[in-house]
């Protein structure tokens, strides 16, 4: 938390230092108040009083009223600002470094994961910074101010004070011991239930083919009625908080008052007025002293909480980048369009088992090198190592010949024209879609995209919709399907006119015909560019330069389609799960 | 993985931890309608509900209750400040009387009878033991005073005598039953001759003891005896007070030195007995009010929570008893929120706002008319006071309602623009749109940061108010309330309640307003949640009898011109689609994407109800056979790999009874998972969790093994295997092919390798089939099938 709170800028100290001294100033009115009151109170009860006075007290009193008002006006405004603005640029940070994380360490994180510490958790610390830069600092100034007011009046009152601050606490503090720990398993339970239910919704159809309705309902009851007991528990034991804290204030008002009658009946004379006014006095700050115990009890309540928060952003923002950019900026040698894998090995950095084992060939320009292999195999892993998803363990990795680590990564990705396996869209335009990003030789032309769709076989349906290429996507390309997306995703690759196109296996969502056709044109449009394709189906590689096999991590064969048929035997038999051996031969 | 992609796309409003607020500015469609359907479904905790609002009811009046009795209790304790003004005036009424100057002149005379007898001169003229001088002046005296007439001349003379003489002429005697020494009497004289010097006060004199017990009746006041020197002390310690402007302080002071008689019957008496009375009275007040509060709260948390728990059951029934066509238009986000947000919001509004509102409203109604019933124009300055403050209140309330709602706008565009940047943060990385998404990024938290600061602000703006609106009124009260009780209008007591009903007042007003705008998201929960179970659930199947036996199916399904549309399509998904299937077929459909393919086995089972034609089970129409009936029949298996929270072996039984853990393993050896599984730490016991250490092909094959458990008479694969690579499908073909010998199966397959050894393939198009056959059969014709078979070859 702390250590969160070290982003705060110069401007946001000094604000928060002017936060604390209008909270001083605030406490200062707020506890002057009491004295006119009694003032006020003593005039009134005393015959022949002047209305001046009474009016000048007033006067006074309203004037610390609206003074304390214009201090915590400008202090809220203040708070906020900084809650704002600490919670904006804590967003930035996380924000900034997930996207430089490599995806190992996204995939260490989860996705989703990333997501709630980015927003959710960010949203928990600002309100906990928002109510606690007030609180926090308003809550022990008040305690101690109002303490020392009244610490010399007499003991018996503050031995009274004490007590009830003590009782209240201990309350607290047996509720908290009580009911926290049962407050995060109703949490566990909330989200238990929310999984059943999710649970029952995305499989409806196969609930329903199970005839398992009773059965889902019965585990979901199950859950229902421990989150019910639960919850049940924990808000009836904190149904004791409220009237306890009443009860607490309300007999201190009294003991105060009762003790007073004591006191004053056995003062002196002179002394009894003095002392009755004291006791006024003194039980509107013994409410002030237990006030301010509250709203400490209520920050550590809400401690707990943000500090769980804090912690997950802490872990983001400390994780390491494993993958440090280079300096490169222009191309060294004369290769165009190479890609080069010298003796690579990969392993995640927390694993004993290696993905990659000793891989090495080269792509040269204009060339279709495939990779095929069960799943599993490491053929997505091989090729994310080129646009430096990871890095290699062992070996290099080499780009138009020079290692990919030297290269600045901006300039190594403008030579790439990446395709993923799950096709990702963001909310926008088709247009806005295909001309993603920046690929360094200036803006994409409209000309551009209408061709890169038209490659990508995209263009009958987007030319049939409302507005065609202005037509709107919704994020995550939910309102086209996943065949459309992905030619979509293909064509922003080809908009990119990039010298390396890595696909990853991205023709599976394709029927058998698109995919044929797709690749057919994109070879025509693209001669001079280097493809690396990983992929399923045999008929998507088959007229590959080269084709490397791989099984595990290793690479078990390398060559044509006709060569691996007589030297590969995993390859013959994912050939022949497909094919029948007959049209293997055809083909 | 499945899940994950849920998370992030479906649900835009996120189920909440409880204690979470409510989003502000959510309003119901219907309010009152929604209110009143809330009450009906609260039917059956009347009871409890109406016990606890009579009793948040009666914690309210009893605590407009106490505030009268405190300000008794201080009414009691300040009694015993002032001096007893009676008994001081009485002690000095009493005092005084005895000490007058004519009191006293006749006092002093029938003391001093001076003995100026012929014997006595003659006596005092013949004592040797005075002398000349003495005697001489004695004479001289003597014939001063048979010259005047005036006592006190006289007793100016005498005191000019020489104590010798004195001694003769004033010999000791009795005063009523006092004796009086000549020494007394010869201080009497000369007492008399300072009194009689100038105007002295008589207070002032210093008399003597006798003459004060003379003087001074003992008297007795409040059954106090006063002695004569007490009160002689008394009158000379008052002595200096300026009768017309008493300084209190000082008078209080005189007090404390006082003869203890006299402090105790002037020093103020607390009445102790009242005192502890109501000190009781109140401490009983507080506990029963404490117990009011608390049984309340008890049992509202109850209602509430049983009331949140029979909700969330009814909507888990609910969900299985709904049309799948429901789920076609509804997100999966969307009903998980009703389950817990809306739920939850209406347990809490229902724990907390309602109790609230009616002891706030009862404080309110409660302490105005108390203070109309008290003093109206009182009561008119406090509430005017109030509605200044409130009416600022309500506007910024409503401003900052509105700056809530766009907080929430913009941080779900920013949430929006995170999820998409993290979920594809490989393409943002490649195609180096970092900057171009940090650009958007910095708009949005820019704008997320504004409207978070004005809304946190103005929302933060309400307790300082209410606090002001709080001292503004008191301060009001005590100004016109002093100048009420100058015109004697009022008595003090009427303040200092007036005093504690402009808290009373203006507390239960932002409770009222906080209570109203819970309501209000309450109000738009219960909206959905009751819409959600009002929906029209699929029909009851009441009057169907035919029941078809599993063990005695034969296997036969034809389809008969079968016309099905989804409701929100325009043209019909299926259109006009006839095809048979003999026992023991397999039967594969293929075609693109949105052919209707999953739609057809949707339809067979009787997720979606037909538009026209027929589908026959062995020649019963599935219209006459019950859902359940017909999922009996079958066994299918999805390509969406849904595989739940619990043990792998959980999974793979599923709702099934009766299958032992070899039947279990049996299977899974079958699909090629066994070795899989035994690698796992807790074998067939190893939890599925989310972070899955079980790949997607895998968890294809553990639905398969699902499937494949129970003996069915049918099957269908929709793209069951497309998880999977192409070896180990052919692995699981085997085990299938053994598994649907004799069974009726129905595949629809990607890739063509899958289906190329099926019976009877159905080629679809828009709804239709356009060519059917075997392989062989549909590769002759050179069709559509052909085409789409040879496309694979083709580069």
């Amino acid at each position: 938390m702390l250590k969160l709170l070290k982003n705060l800028g110069k401007k946001e100290w000094i604000a928060a230092i002017i936060c604390l001294l209008l909270i001083f100033a605030q406490v200062w009115l707020e506890l002057k108040m009491p004295d006119y009151m009694s003032e006020i109170t003593q005039l009134v009860q005393t015959e022949g009083s002047q209305m001046n006075d009474i009016l000048k007290n007033g006067a006074y009193m309203l004037a610390c009223a609206l003074g304390s008002l214009v201090a915590a006006v400008i202090t809220g405004y203040i708070a906020a600002s900084v809650s704002s603005i600490f919670s904006m640029k804590v967003r930035k940070k996380i924000f900034t470094k997930v996207e430089n994380l490599s995806l190992q360490e996204v995939k260490l994180f989860s996705t989703s994961s990333l997501i709630t510490r980015t927003t959710n958790d960010i949203t928990q610390i600002q309100m906990f910074v928002a109510m606690g830069l007030q609180l926090l600092i308003k809550a022990p100034i008040t305690a101690i101010w109002a303490v020392t007011k009244i610490l010399n009046k007499s003991w018996q009152w503050s031995a009274i004070t004490g007590v009830a601050v003590l009782v209240l606490l201990s309350v607290i503090a047996v509720l908290i011991a009580v009911v926290m720990p049962r407050f995060k398993i109703v949490q566990k339970l909330i989200d238990k239930l929310n999984n059943v239910t999710r649970e029952n919704l995305t499989g409806i159809r196969v609930v329903r083919a199970f005839n398992a309705e009773k059965y889902q309902e019965d585990k979901f009851e199950d859950t229902n009625t421990k989150l019910t007991n639960m919850q049940l528990f924990n808000q009836k034991r904190f149904a004791v908080l409220q009237p306890t804290m009443y009860l607490v204030m309300y007999f201190l008002t009294l003991a105060i008052y009762f003790v007073g009658a004591f006191l004053i009946k056995d003062a002196l004379m002179v002394d009894k007025l003095a002392l009755f006014g004291d006791m006024v006095v003194f039980s509107s700050y013994a409410m002030q002293v237990i006030m301010a115990f509250l709203m400490l009890a209520m920050i550590f309540m809400m401690l707990p909480r943000a500090q769980v928060s804090a912690e997950r952003i802490n872990e983001v923002l400390d994780t390491d980048i494993s993958i440090k950019d280079g300096t490169l900026k222009e191309n060294k040698t004369n290769e165009v369009g190479t890609v080069e894998f010298k003796n690579v090995s990969f392993k995640y950095a927390d694993a004993d088992e290696y993905l990659l084992k000793n891989i090495s060939f080269k792509a040269n320009k204009g060339e279709t090198v495939a990779f095929i292999g069960s799943t599993g195999s490491g053929k997505s892993t091989l090729i994310n190592l080129v646009p430096r998803f990871y890095d290699a363990t062992e070996g290099e990795v080499l780009v138009d010949g020079i290692n990919v680590k030297e290269y600045s990564q901006e300039f190594l990705h403008n030579k790439i024209g990446y395709v993923p396996q799950k096709a990702v869209m963001f909310n926008g335009t088709v247009n806005s879609n295909i001309s993603y990003g920046d690929n360094g030789k200036g803006k994409i032309t409209d000309k551009k995209i209408k061709e890169a769709i038209f490659v990508a076989q995209a263009k009958d349906f987007v030319e049939k919709m409302d507005d065609k290429y202005d037509s709107h996507i919704a994020q995550g390309g939910t309102n086209v399907s996943g065949g459309q997306k992905q030619r979509l995703s293909i064509a922003r690759a080809i908009a990119r006119d990039p010298e390396i196109y890595i696909f990853d296996d991205s023709f599976s969502a394709l029927d058998y015909k698109t995919d044929a056709l797709l690749r057919k044109e994109l070879r025509k449009y693209t001669k001079d560019a280097t493809h690396l394709i990983v992929a399923q189906r045999i008929g998507t590689i088959m007229n590959a330069d080269k084709i490397i096999v791989l099984d595990n991590g290793e690479c078990v064969g390398m060559g044509t389609h006709k060569e691996l048929l007589n030297t590969c035997e995993v390859y013959k038999q994912i050939a022949l799960s497909q094919l029948s051996e007959e049209e293997l031969k055809n083909a | 993985m499945h899940k994950n992609e849920k998370d992030i796309t479906a649900p835009k409003r996120r189920p909440r931890g409880p204690g979470a607020m409510s989003d502000p500015g959510e309003k119901a469609k219907d309010f009152k309608g929604a209110i009143k359907r809330l009450f009906k479904e609260l039917e059956g905790y009347k009871i409890l509900v109406i016990g606890a609002l009579i009793l948040a009811m009666a914690g309210a009046i009893l605590s407009l209750l106490a505030p009268n009795k405190l300000s008794d209790l201080t009414d009691e304790i300040s009694s015993g400040l002032v001096v007893n003004q009676d008994n001081l005036e009485e002690l000095i009424n009493k005092t005084t009387e005895n000490l007058n100057e004519d009191n006293l002149r006749k006092v002093i005379q029938d003391v001093l009878i001076v003995d100026l007898s012929e014997t006595n001169v003659t006596n005092i003229m013949s004592d040797s033991n005075i002398s000349v001088e003495d005697k001489s002046v004695f004479q001289a005296k003597m014939q001063e005073i048979a010259s005047t007439q005036d006592q006190t001349q006289i007793f100016n003379i005498l005191t000019q005598l020489p104590t010798t003489i004195l001694n003769k002429i004033l010999p000791n005697s009795t005063y009523q039953n006092i004796e009086v020494s000549t020494n007394d009497k010869i201080e009497i004289l000369n007492m008399v001759g300072t009194i009689n010097k100038d105007g002295t006060d008589i207070k002032d004199i210093i008399m003597p003891e006798c003459l004060k017990n003379i003087l001074f009746k003992e008297i007795e006041i409040d059954s106090v005896n006063i002695s004569s020197n007490d009160q002689y002390i008394f009158l000379q310690s008052i002595k200096d007070i300026d009768q017309d402007n008493i300084d209190v302080n000082e008078l209080y002071k005189k007090i404390d030195e006082m003869p203890q008689s006299i402090q105790n019957v002037v020093k103020p008496v607390m009445n102790m007995d009242a005192i502890k009375k109501l000190v009781i009275f109140l401490v009983g007040l507080y506990v029963c009010s404490a117990l009011f509060t608390f049984i309340q709260a008890i049992c509202m948390t109850d209602v509430a929570n049983k009331f949140a728990k029979s909700l969330r059951s009814r909507i888990s029934v609910k969900i299985n008893k709904l049309p799948l066509k429901y789920f076609d238009r509804n997100s999966t986000g969307d009903i998980l929120s009703r389950v817990t947000n809306d739920v939850d919001t209406i347990a809490q509004s229902m724990n907390q706002s309602l109790a609230m509102l009616v002891s706030s409203v009862t404080l309110f109604v409660g302490s105005l008319i108390m203070m109309f019933y008290t003093n109206w124009i009182l009561a008119l300055t406090a509430i005017l006071a109030s509605l200044i403050g409130f009416a600022g209140m309500f506007a910024i309330l409503k401003k900052s309602q509105k700056y809530f709602i766009a907080r929430q706008v913009e941080l779900g565009k920013l949430n929006g623009h995170i999820e998409e940047i993290y979920s594809g943060l490989n393409v943002v990385k490649v195609y180096n749109g970092k900057k171009e998404s940090d650009e958007k990024f910095d708009t949005f938290n820019q704008k997320v940061r504004e409207s978070d600061h004005k809304s946190q602000f103005l929302s933060g703006l309400m307790q300082p108010i209410m606090g002001f609106i709080g001292n503004f009124g008191y301060v009001a009260v005590c100004i016109v309330g002093a100048l009420l009780t100058m015109n004697d209008m009022i008595s003090f007591g009427v303040i200092v309640a007036f005093i504690t009903y402009v808290r009373l007042f203006t507390q239960p007003m932002s409770q009222i307003a906080q209570a109203m705008t819970s309501l209000q998201s309450t109000a738009a929960a219960s909206e959905r949640v009751f819409e959600f179970l009002d929906e029209e659930e699929m029909d009851l199947q009441e009057n169907i009898t035919k029941v078809l036996d599993k063990s005695k199916v034969k296997g036969n399904i034809e389809f008969q011109n079968v016309v099905f549309q989804y409701d929100n399509n325009d043209q019909p998904t299926i259109k006009n689609f006839t095809a048979v299937a003999k026992p023991g077929q397999k039967v594969a459909i293929v075609g693109p994407t949105g052919a209707g393919k999953t739609t057809m086995v949707n339809l067979l089972m009787k997720f979606y109800d037909i538009n026209s034609g027929d589908i026959k089970i062995d020649g019963v129409s599935t219209k006459e056979l019950t859902r359940e009936n017909i999922h009996d029949l079958f066994t299918m298996v999805l390509q969406d790999t849904w595989v739940f929270d619990g043990t792998i072996k959980e999974n793979i039984i599923y709702n099934r009874e009766h299958i032992s853990d070899e039947r279990v393993k049996e299977v899974c050896k079958e699909v090629g998972l066994d070795h899989f599984i035994r690698t796992l730490p807790h074998g067939y016991d190893s939890k599925l969790s989310e972070n899955d250490s079980i790949s997607a092909g895998q968890r294809q094959l553990l639905t398969i093994a699902r499937g494949m458990i129970e003996d069915v008479p049918f099957l269908i694969l929709d793209e069951a295997t497309s998880n999977v690579d192409t070896r180990t499908e052919e692995l699981v073909q085997v085990a299938m092919d053994k598994l649907t010998k004799g069974k009726t199966s129905f595949i629809i397959a990607h890739r063509l390798s899958t289906i190329k050894n099926a019976d009877l393939i159905l080629v679809m198009k828009d709804g239709n089939i356009i060519e059917q056959g075997n392989h062989e059969e549909l590769m002759n014709k050179n069709g559509a099938y052909a085409e789409l078979y040879n496309s694979q070859f083709e580069l």
